[in-house]
Formats: structure tokens, sequence, C-alpha cells
């Protein structure tokens, strides 16, 4: 049962064939067996998932048909839990115990849903492998030599491997959907503004998005009805009404038209991604859409301009992190220069430190118009070219990454792994939806399919992406990564 | 060589908004430390900010009130540095697109004159906490109650030339930002701050010298001291040879001088960028409209309707409208006994007086403005003189009694009776045969005297009027 969707298991738990406690148990002792080998997990609630999992069975029992109701789910470890540990991957925040609930956790909450513990993860989710987290690389299921890709390294592979459920993720380049992609799973990066940010620990504000890590496209659909939704306390979430994802999950594709980014096919991508990908929109046609090309002539500045907003924003939000109220604070400090130095030093990993140098010196005075300036400017041109696009077709479709889950250590250079993102940053930059959904693999490792959308088109995504697991079985395939006993 | 100086002034003002300018954390004066500072002002992990509107409509207020241009769309932005007492390590500010834009205000100089001097612009800012250096034995605490806290900076043109320009601004801008009920601008709370830039430059030239400013002074006095100090200091610098380098300074005020800001406590590149957590903020003309229309008679259309309508001097139009609250103590006064011109007079004369020497507002006064206004009636319908009048008056500050209940009790009511005044009036002309003859030939100003010999009879308390009437008749007939 273990390895079922949320959508099947909340009908077993509906018709009382199972209960939460037994669920939440199964998932409990999975994580402790095998979580040493994978490190999804920096926090495992074992004592609070067997109460919320009690809670969730006493409210079956009254009646209660809440979708996600008993459901275990892991928070990636940037989200505040009240009273849980949020580390955000980070020596800094290593003991940070938080007062109060993300929104999106208090959405869970309020859902039903159980927690079972908090996803490892890229240190304050700047990285593409999960190797920059303080508490060591999480490892890929499908095999234990490679990265699960990042930043929600941990949420993919504990969803990839069975540990949960579903997960919840942020993505502020591709941080949900790339690791989806490398752990053959189904990750959605809504629209910017469609889920509240309170609570959730900033990387780079105007890119920052949460979202969804599970084994469907109709488990996506769950989870975005629970998350979604205008915030009073984060003034950029947007006030649109609430829709039923689920409800389009089923809509025919008849005539729809799917954009093929010619720039999304070009040098660096690896055939067998690509074989896949074209593999995968044949099923489309069949389904009787239309398959055009598109252009996103901008696309090759992305990267660029990413890795100066992004920094840019990280330098300021990190700020914070000055040892004087909350967090690690060095020993000793013999004056307050010296505090700021040494905690900041310590406690933040390399790769936090590179961002923010790079986005100190991009803010910094005679270089904003040539860094900053200029990297928005292209930012609205990324915009415009999708704005173009979505003129001719309703989806853009490609590869999610240039190719397959790489292996651990293998990438030093921090410019090539920027680089892992070149698919999936403009759709951040331009606070459009997309999707990663299994589609292929190659070598035994999974391949993902890029879906993108209009802006608030999550449900138009999430109907693609699920008629095309209605005729394939990519996202049912299971990774074996248990040594015989 | 003469010089002349070139002054801008750069004034905070704390916003009396119920909460904080992005969160609900209130922002009252005082409290025990670090207890209005929630999760946002704390700067945890994951919070953020809502901007509070009540802080926009204020800012408005202020930018309508000086005619100035209100931005449709202001935009927020952060400026970074770290200090213990700014947890986020940024101040949420407006940088290129203030609330407020250009406008100006005019000010009465000492000579009378009115010089109108330009706002460059006025923004919507958060405060930062306060550190606290002593008392923590090499430590420093910090309280961030005032973390948050609503400012609006209002940036002078430079234009104002002297100290006592710069005060008579500032003195503007506390009366006016008090009428629109926006802060409580009390320099000495610090819920009135003021930076001062300064350069001098020889006389009748055109090129700004370089400038200096002076951070955080919180009284009018130091402000016109601190100004003077700096020019002299910046005069002497130049004279010997040397060159003003522009930096910061403070005001000492014990010993008078301006001293550098250690170059520590003072960042120098702020890389401001737009706060990425907040949407600019849109208003339209409808909201400008619905401001403009709720906004209350300001200072400078008061003096003129003063002048006008009660027929006041130019200067006692400007001294009673100096404060919302003058203005509406002199209009309760003048209503109440119906005679304006004697109840400003009363309002401007004694009852300043008596509050300069306590060093009281007039919403502190003790005599409270019905019972001037009683006071003075009793005047108008001859119950008592005015010199008795002060007696009651000075009566008045420590018994809290009706006037009328003062009057009697002190026996002070004027002698009205024609029988008494007239055993007065037959005892000044038979004590004064001299006076009596001189008046008989013509030398009217002898009247004068007489009557005041027949006051000093009655203890005041005859009416001159009367007194006078009687005597002419007596005398004269």
């Amino acid at each position: 049962m273990i390895e079922k969707t949320a959508a099947e298991l909340s009908q077993a738990l509906s018709s009382g064939e199972l209960s939460s406690t037994e669920l939440t148990q199964s998932y409990l002792d999975r994580i402790s067996k095998h979580n040493r080998k994978l490190n999804a997990f920096i926090t495992i609630c074992e004592e609070s998932a067997l109460e919320q999992a009690k809670a969730a069975d006493e409210k079956r029992a009254t009646g209660d048909k809440s979708p996600l109701l008993g459901i275990p789910l892991a928070h990636k470890d940037i989200f505040c839990t009240k009273g849980v540990i949020t580390s955000c991957g980070s020596h800094m925040l290593e003991n940070f115990v938080a007062p109060y609930d993300a929104t999106v956790v208090e959405k869970f909450k309020t859902a039903g849903a159980v927690m079972l513990g908090k996803t490892n993860m890229d240190e304050f989710a700047m990285g593409s492998s999960n190797e920059t987290s303080f508490f060591g690389p999480v490892k890929n299921p499908w095999d234990l030599k490679r990265v699960p890709g990042g930043s929600s390294g941990g949420s993919a592979a504990a969803v990839a491997a069975d540990l949960c459920v579903m997960a919840t993720g942020t993505d502020t380049g591709g941080s949900i959907r790339q690791p989806a992609a490398f752990c053959g799973i189904t990750g959605l990066k809504p629209s910017y503004g469609r889920v509240s940010r309170w609570g959730m620990i900033a990387f780079a504000s105007s890119l920052d998005q949460a979202g969804t890590l599970s084994k469907s496209a109709e488990d996506a659909a769950l989870m975005t009805n629970v998350m979604a939704g205008i915030d009073s306390k984060d003034s950029t979430s947007i006030d649109r009404p609430a829709e039923d994802y689920t409800a389009t999950l089923n809509d025919s594709l008849d005539g729809l038209r799917i954009g093929i980014p010619k720039q999304h096919f070009a040098e660096g991508l690896s055939a067998k991604v690509e074989q896949a990908v074209r593999e995968a929109l044949k099923e489309y046609e069949k389904l009787g859409a239309n398959i055009t090309e598109v252009d996103l002539p901008n696309n090759h500045l992305s990267v660029s301009a990413y890795y100066v907003v992004a920094p840019a924003e990280a330098s300021a939000n990190l700020s914070r992190y000055d040892g004087v109220r909350y967090g690690h604070r060095c020993e000793n400090p013999i004056d307050l220069e010296d505090m700021y130095k040494r905690t900041r030093s310590e406690g933040f990993g390399d790769e936090v430190k590179r961002r923010i140098l790079i986005g100190t010196y991009a803010l910094s005075a005679g270089y904003y118009d040539a860094y900053y300036k200029k990297a928005q400017k292209i930012r609205r041109l990324i915009k415009n070219d999708f704005i173009k696009a979505f003129e001719q077709v309703d989806v853009i479709v490609g590869p999610t990454s240039p190719h397959t889950a790489f292996g651990l250590g293998s990438k030093t250079d921090p410019v090539a792994m920027y680089l892992e993102d070149i698919y999936t940053i403009a759709v951040n930059l331009a606070g459009l939806p997309g999707i990663s959904i299994p589609a292929g693999f190659a070598n035994g490792l999974p391949i993902g399919m890029h879906i993108i959308g209009k802006d608030f088109g999550e449900g138009k995504l999430l109907n693609v992406a699920h008629q095309f697991q209605q005729q394939t079985d990519w996202h049912k395939r299971k990774p074996n990564f248990e040594p015989e006993d | 060589m003469e010089w002349e100086s070139v002054i801008g002034l750069e004034v905070h003002v704390s916003l009396s908004t119920k909460s904080k300018l992005f969160s609900g954390s209130a922002s009252a004066f005082g409290a025990e430390p670090n207890t209005q500072a929630n999760i946002f002002d704390l700067a945890l992990p994951g919070t953020l900010p809502v901007f509070n509107a009540e802080a926009l409509r204020m800012a408005v207020r202020f930018g309508l009130a000086i005619g100035a241009e209100i931005g449709k769309q202001s935009v927020f932005d952060r400026k970074n540095y770290f200090y213990p007492d700014l947890p986020k390590g940024y101040q949420i500010t407006q940088l290129d697109f203030p609330t407020v834009g250009k406008g100006s205000l005019s000010v009465t100089l000492e000579d009378g004159t009115e010089k109108v001097i330009g706002v460059t612009r006025a923004h919507i800012e958060e405060n930062a906490g306060k550190s606290l250096h002593e008392e923590f034995n090499e430590f420093s605490g910090i309280d961030l109650n005032r973390a948050g806290e609503p400012l609006l900076e209002i940036v002078s043109e430079p234009e104002i030339t002297n100290a006592k320009e710069a005060v008579a601004y500032l003195k503007k801008l506390h009366s006016i930002v008090r009428y629109l009920d926006i802060s409580d601008a009390i320099m000495a709370q610090g819920s009135m701050r003021c930076d001062v830039n300064v350069s001098i430059r020889p006389k009748n030239t055109t090129e700004l010298g370089t400038r200096t400013e002076i951070k955080n002074i919180n009284s009018f006095r130091f402000v016109e001291k601190a100004i003077y100090s700096e020019i002299r200091r910046q005069q002497e610098v130049i004279e010997d040879g040397g060159k003003i380098i522009q930096e910061t300074r403070r005001y000492d005020s014990n010993k008078d001088i301006t001293t550098p800001m250690r170059s520590k406590e003072v960042a120098n590149d702020y890389r401001y960028f737009p706060e990425p957590d907040l949407l600019p903020i849109v208003i339209d003309d409808e909201y400008i409209a619905e401001i403009r229309a709720e906004l209350p008679e300001l200072p400078d259309a008061k003096k003129e309707r003063f002048s006008k309508e009660y027929s006041l001097s130019n200067y006692d139009a400007g001294v009673l409208t100096a404060t919302r609250e003058m203005a509406e103590y002199f209009e309760e006064v003048a209503k109440g006994c119906g005679d304006p011109k004697l109840a400003a007079n009363w309002v401007t004369g004694d009852l300043s007086a008596l509050l300069n020497k306590n060093d009281l507002d007039i919403s502190d006064s003790s005599i409270q403005a019905e019972r001037l206004g009683n006071l003075l009636s009793r005047i108008l319908d001859n119950t008592i003189s005015g010199r008795i009048a002060k007696m009651v008056f000075e009566t008045m500050i420590d018994d809290n009694d009706s006037v009328d209940s003062i009057i009697a009790k002190k026996g002070l009511k004027q002698v009205t009776d024609s029988g008494a005044i007239e055993k007065l009036v037959d005892e000044v002309i038979a004590n004064n045969p001299d006076q009596v003859q001189q008046l008989k030939e013509g030398k009217d100003q002898v009247i004068g005297f007489l009557v005041g010999q027949a006051m000093r009879l009655s203890q005041g308390k005859a009416n001159p009027g009367q007194v006078n009437q009687l005597l002419r008749e007596k005398i004269m007939s």
C-alpha cells in the first residue's frame, strides 16, 4: 500500500479498509529503515505524526471525507513548522524552532494531512543537486551514487522511494521540477502568487513558489487544491477564486495546441532525453493534440539574468541571519563586526556565500544598472517571449533537464551546475506554472518531461499531465534501492 | 570674505498609525522594551511585510497639505545595511517612487515677510529599533518596539539660508503634521527628528559648497545652535586653507560643537533595490479626492480667515494659528465672550505669558477656554473691569471654581450703583480742587487722573465709564 497514490489511499481510508494510523506507521517504519541510506529526511516526527493520524482516524469515523485526511506527507525543511526544527538545510538554522506555521503547513494541517517529517534540501534552496545541504547530500533512490536533483531533493527522493505519499517543495529556478525529473515523479510549480509564501524561508522573493512533489498529476491536483489561494499575510499572493483542480483532469485534449520551443531541443540536450520527450509528444498526438514549433528567442539569457536577480534578492533576504536574535552565533565575539563575520562565515556554506557575494556585487553602486537593472529588462523580454508563444499554443512542452541524474560529486564547477536549470529557469522569471512528469528512462534513470502553462493555467497543466499518465505507466515505475536482505 | 550658507533639512516624523508599517504590532510610545515586536518585527525567517494603508492615507494627507504631487504609483525599496537594531538587515523605504513628490510650504520670517521653501519629496519608510549601550555591562541591549514604526521622511530643497529660517521651516512642518493629526511630532520623544545638511559658499555665488550632514537633532533649539556651530566650523576650516569633507556629523549640545561620526556608523553603499515582497501601491484620483475632501483647515488658511473674520492683525492671526490647539482655544474663547479682539489680546497676552512661564502647552492650561471666555464675558457685561479681570485670572490658575463664584467670593463685583458712584465722585471733587479747576479751564487730560482717583477709592470696583461720565457732568455743569 505504501506505493499507492494519495487518491487511491484516500479511497481506502474512506472505505475503512485502512486506517491512517496503520498507514502512518508503515511510512514511519519505512523511513526508519531507509532514511539512513537516502538521507531524505532531516527531521522525523514520529510521535506527532501518530497523534495526527489518530486524530484523522477519529475524524474519518465521524464521516469526514476530506481527500487528504489522514494522508502522510513530508514538508521541505524550508517551511516553518511550529515546534519542529526548520533548518533550511543550513548550519545557520540547525536548531531553529519557529513559533509559527507557514500558511502551507497550516493548510495541510487543516486538511487533516499527517506530517511525517521535514525533508532535506540544498542549503537555503541554493543548489540543483542537494549536495549543498549542511546535513549531507540526499541519494537518488534510482541509483544511490547519483544526486536526486535539487533543491527539493529530499522531498523528491522521499516520494520516489515511498517514504511518504507526497511532499511539498519550493521552486525558485527549477527546484521542484528538476528533482521530480531525476527521481521519476510528478512535480508542479504553480504560478507565482498562487500559493502563499508566508512562513516559507525566502531565497529569492520574486521567484520563490511553493509546489508539490507527488506520485501522479491527480495527487498534485489534490495538493494544489489545499495549497492555492490568496493569503492576507503575503502581499504577493494573488486574489483569484479557488479552483477545483481535480475537476478538469479528465478534459479531452482533442485540439490541444502544444508548442515545442526549438531552444529547448538544441545543443546540450542528451539524445535519449530528446527521444523520450519526442515519443511522449506522439502520445499527445494520439490524444488529438496539434504540435507546432514556438520560438523563445531570449531563453539563452535566462540563466544569466536569473543569477543576477536571485542572488541579489538572496543577499538581502539572508542579511537577517546575523547572530543577534536566533540561529547560529559564533563563540565569544570580541565586538559586533567580529560577531557578524564569524557568525556568517561559520553558519553559511560555500554556495550560499557565493550567491550572497554575487548578489551584493550586482547591487553595488556603479554596478546596479549594468547587472540588476539589465537582468530585470531581460526578465521582461523573457516574459514577452512566452506571452507571444501562448498566442499560438495552449501549453509548451520540452525536457525538464538536459540529461538524467548525474553522479554525486561529479559537478564541481558552479557554472556547470547553474546550467542544470536551463529549461526551467525562464518559467520562474516569467512567473508561469510548470510541471515535470515522468516520460521514460535512460540507462535505468528517469527522464522528466516539462510542461509550461499560461499564467494561472495550473488546471490545464494538470489536465495535460493527467491525460498522459492515463496512457503511460512511467510514473508508476519504482526504484529498487533496497539491497537484498 | 563674506559667506552665505545653504541648508537643507531631512525631517522624520513618526506617523501615528495604530499599528506598525508592515506588521500588526502596536506602535505606542513608552512601552516596556520588546513588548511591541512580533515575529515580523523580529525578522523571523519566512515572515513577510503587509503594508498598513493608514500610513498611505497619512502620507497623502501631508502631500495634499503642502500642495505636492502625489505619486500614483509608489514603490518600496530595500535599503541594505547591517546593524543589530535593524532586524532584517535592510530597511524598507521608498527611493525612486515616493508617495509624495514636489511641494512647498511658506514660513513667516522674523521681519514679518513670507518665504516659500520647496519640499523635494516625502517618502514612507520603517523605523529601526533602538540600541541601548548603557546598563548592560559590555553588552548592548536592543529594543525593537520602535522597529517597523511608520515614518514619513520629508526632504526640503536646499533653499534655507540660515538657522532661523531652518527653525521656522521646522516649526511650520510641526504645525502642519499636527493640524493633519498624522503625528504627535514630539521632538523630545523622537516622533519628530531632524537631519541637517549644511554647506557654505562665498556670498553671491551660485556653486554649492561641499555639504556635511548633522544627524538626529532632537529639539528646535539644538537645530538652530547646531547650524550656527557648523557654519562657524566650516568658515574656519576654509579660511584656514582647509577643505570641507562630505561626512556625517553629530551635534554635541554640551560643548556646542559638531563632531564627525565614526565611519563604521555610516554605511556608504546601501545597495537599494525594489522590495520584492511588496507590490507597488497604485492609487487613483478618486482616492486622492476623497482624502482632499477630508483635509482640515490648515495653518495658512486659518490665519487668513482669522485676520478677516475676526479683524485681527497679521501678527496676532499668525500667533493664534501656530498650533491647532491654540487656534481651537482662541475660537472657543472668542465665541464664548463674543469679542474676538478681546479674546485675541488675552490669549496672546496673559494666557501665553502664563503658559510660557510654566513651560506648558495650551492643552495643559489650567484655565480652559470656556472659563477664559466666561471671564471675558464679565468684562463685557461690566461685572468687572479689565484690571479686576487680571486679578480673577490669577486666582483662576489655582482655583477651579467658576468665574462668577470667584468674583463673588472675593467681592470683586463692579460698583455700578449710581448712588455709590456719586458718593465717590463727590469725594474726588472735594479732595482735588486744583485738578477740577484745570478741567474746567479745558485741560481735558486731567479727567484720567480724576477717574483714577475714584477707581483707587473704590479699590478698582467702580465702573470707570460711569465715573467718567458723572465727573464731567458734575464739574462742567
